[in-house]
């Protein structure tokens, strides 16, 4: 469990500004994606999830802005760059994008242009990030689209995406996202769109991608079952913070934080008895401009200790493999 | 795609027996006929003509057939290129049409092209950096454009030209060029005159695309596949231009069709302002005199030329957008 850290995220804070006030969309959020590592990151619509995928790649758009912490690719390196330094127009941060880190899309109908065929839209990604001609960069797309499971690749190389299915479609993504032999791979909820049999094909397929490539994933999802499947570790975002890191048998054996507790309680059961209603976490995620005073959860909480939660803001969770919740309940910071 | 093709074609040429039938109707709407309008008009400038050459004339033609019969001799002819005679110029209309036709293209191509050159830029860079100075700048002139008519456009440029600059304004040819046949000379002389009706003619246009274009971007800057281009680390200008400029191009390409009529009318008062001999001010001269023959020829080819640009516009949106041409796949 001990591998080198691929991407360091330290007290990251992203704000969007406009003319009711300024949101604080991320909130001091760090964690570490370690190499060849599946890292989960789990919570309800809203909670920041999206854009810290976006912020990595420095893809927020205006009035976004990140407003203080780190983005450190290969931290433990000794050409550790912090991505946040960078201008995100710049040459280097191009060569971050795909380059480094690729980026799969939540919504496979709408990530693709429709005015392009496939083929044409990975070998400009394919010859952004490698030196090849036209014919080698198509080569290497047929055998990539081979590579995530497309029939007939020759054939489907020249089809326009909207001639595809949802799970061809997110096939094609993730080839896409591979296109620059990327060493980190971000995953904005990658099947939320899809249906139940596709999404499982595709999660089988990023986690053969990942073995076979030694790929650091993160994972983006609000599923509790994705994550079971998928993850090494898990980070559960609520309202711009990190309450929760911890490996994944340990998140669901002892959860620490009562968010993450509320969370996998509502994962309905099959075990269920009949007729048993479904388990629900009271009340709404806050508009992030109207942030609770003390403990963001607090409102929303069943064990919540009292004034303390209420004035006093808990502690970060704690970096480092066995992770912690950010809680101020006995016990939730070992 | 052929199948397409076909039956986009084929809906045009039925549209244009549609508007033949229409442009007859027009010009057989005035009471009498033209014979009748012809012998009025002779009576006028002193000279009569008797009923058996009425009649012969008549006969000549065809005048004393149905309704039907008439329509065929009169698309037949036209398909010739035979539009009758203009009784305002006693000359055929194909021939009083001839040379201003030509000139009201170029004027009106010209005009075109400089719209598209001023409106594909700005609008781009409006929609990319919103609500930036320039964007605000931009918006306050396109609005102006909008408001202001065209016609007093005109007016103004050619005092500004004409009191302060010197130049040789109104019409498209100086005074000893204006009767001359076609020589390096005329063309040059041409050249120097198109820039400002061109741009009189453009403002509106202009105006008016610099609007959709950037209406048009902004709502597909907003679209996941510009952020699945950036995030393959392309440069923020390749991805904009290569794939949602592209998507925002369809109303330039749609724009074409009713662009089209356009380029032989012309603008009227514009044309009449500036003295241009394009087909505007003949049309309006046509209908004001009754010469419908003359009308009738400038309003089916007003037709014909809307047909052809919807057509045009369409083989170009297939070409734009591959969910049209493979829609039937």
């Amino acid at each position: 469990m001990a591998e080198p850290s691929a991407l360091s995220i330290r007290d990251l804070a992203v704000q969007f500004r406009n003319e009711q006030g300024v949101i604080r969309a991320l909130d001091g959020v760090s964690f570490d994606l370690r190499a060849g590592q599946t890292l989960g990151i789990v919570g309800e619509s809203g909670c920041g999830k999206s854009v810290t995928a976006r912020s990595i790649l420095r893809l927020i758009d205006r009035p976004g802005r990140i407003t203080g912490g780190q983005i450190l690719l290969d931290p433990a390196g000794p050409q550790a760059i912090d991505l946040t330094a960078l201008d995100p127009d710049s040459r280097q941060m191009q060569q971050v994008r795909g380059g480094r880190i690729g980026l799969i899309f939540q919504e496979p109908m709408t990530a693709l242009s429709v005015h392009y065929t496939v083929g044409n839209q990975i070998i400009e990604a394919i010859r952004q990030h490698r030196d090849l001609s036209k014919a080698d960069a198509k080569a290497q797309a047929i055998a990539l689209l081979g590579e995530v499971g497309i029939p007939h690749p020759q054939r489907r190389i020249d089809a326009y995406p909207f001639e595809l299915s949802g799970g061809l479609r997110q096939r094609v993504g993730i080839a896409m996202a591979l296109a620059g032999n990327p060493d980190i791979v971000i995953a904005d909820e990658p099947t939320t769109a899809l249906d139940v049999t596709t999404q499982a094909q595709i999660l089988g397929l990023l986690q053969r991608l990942q073995r076979e490539k030694g790929i650091a994933l993160m994972l983006i999802t609000h599923d509790m079952g994705v994550i079971a499947e998928m993850a090494d570790e898990v980070a559960v975002m609520y309202l711009g913070r990190i309450v929760e890191t911890a490996p994944v048998e340990r998140l669901f054996a002892a959860p620490r934080h009562p968010y993450t507790r509320a969370l996998l309680r509502a994962v309905p059961s099959i075990l269920a008895t009949p007729r048993q209603r479904l388990s629900t976490i009271g009340g709404a995620v806050p508009h992030p401009g109207l942030r609770p005073t003390g403990c963001s959860f607090h409102p929303r909480c069943t064990e919540m200790l009292g004034e303390r939660c209420r004035r006093e803001i808990p502690a970060s969770v704690p970096l480092g493999v066995s992770g912690g919740a950010s809680c101020f309940l006995p016990g939730a910071s070992e | 795609m052929l199948v397409y093709l076909l039956r986009r074609i084929g809906l045009a040429v039925i549209t244009c027996v549609f508007i033949s039938i229409l442009t007859f109707i027009i010009i057989r709407l005035p009471p009498g006929d033209f014979v009748d309008a012809y012998i009025a008009s002779l009576a006028a400038s002193g000279s009569t003509v008797s009923l058996e050459q009425a009649d012969a004339m008549r006969r000549d033609y065809g005048l004393d057939q149905p309704l039907p019969m008439q329509y065929l001799r009169w698309v037949g002819r036209v398909l010739e290129g035979d539009f009758g005679v203009s009784m305002v110029w006693r000359r055929p209309v194909a021939e009083v049409i001839g040379d201003r036709l030509w000139l009201t293209m170029l004027v009106s191509l010209a005009a075109l092209f400089l719209t598209w050159a001023i409106a594909l830029p700005i609008g781009i860079y409006s929609a990319v950096r919103q609500y930036s100075i320039a964007d605000y700048i931009f918006t306050t002139l396109g609005f102006i454009g909008l408001a202001v008519p065209n016609f007093l456009l005109a007016l103004i440029l050619m005092y500004v030209g004409f009191r302060y600059l010197g130049l040789n304004v109104g019409g498209l040819f100086s005074t000893e060029y204006v009767q001359a046949s076609w020589s390096w000379g005329r063309a040059w002389d041409l050249a120097k005159h198109l820039p400002l009706p061109a741009a009189v003619l453009a403002l509106a246009g202009t105006a008016q695309l610099i609007r959709i274009m950037r209406a048009n971007l902004l709502d597909e800057l907003r679209k996941p596949y510009v952020v699945t281009a950036r995030a393959k680390g392309l440069s923020e200008a390749r991805a904009i231009l290569k794939y949602p400029v592209r998507a925002a191009l369809n109303p330039f390409a749609s724009s074409i069709a009713y662009l089209f009529p356009y380029l032989v009318s012309g603008s009227i008062i514009v044309s009449l302002v500036l003295g241009l001999p394009t087909v505007g001010p003949l049309l309006l001269q046509a209908l004001v005199a009754q010469d419908m023959f003359l009308a009738g020829a400038i309003v089916l080819l007003l037709g014909i030329m809307t047909v052809i640009g919807t057509l045009i516009s369409d083989l170009l949106l297939t070409w734009i957008d591959p969910r049209i041409r493979l829609g039937g796949r």
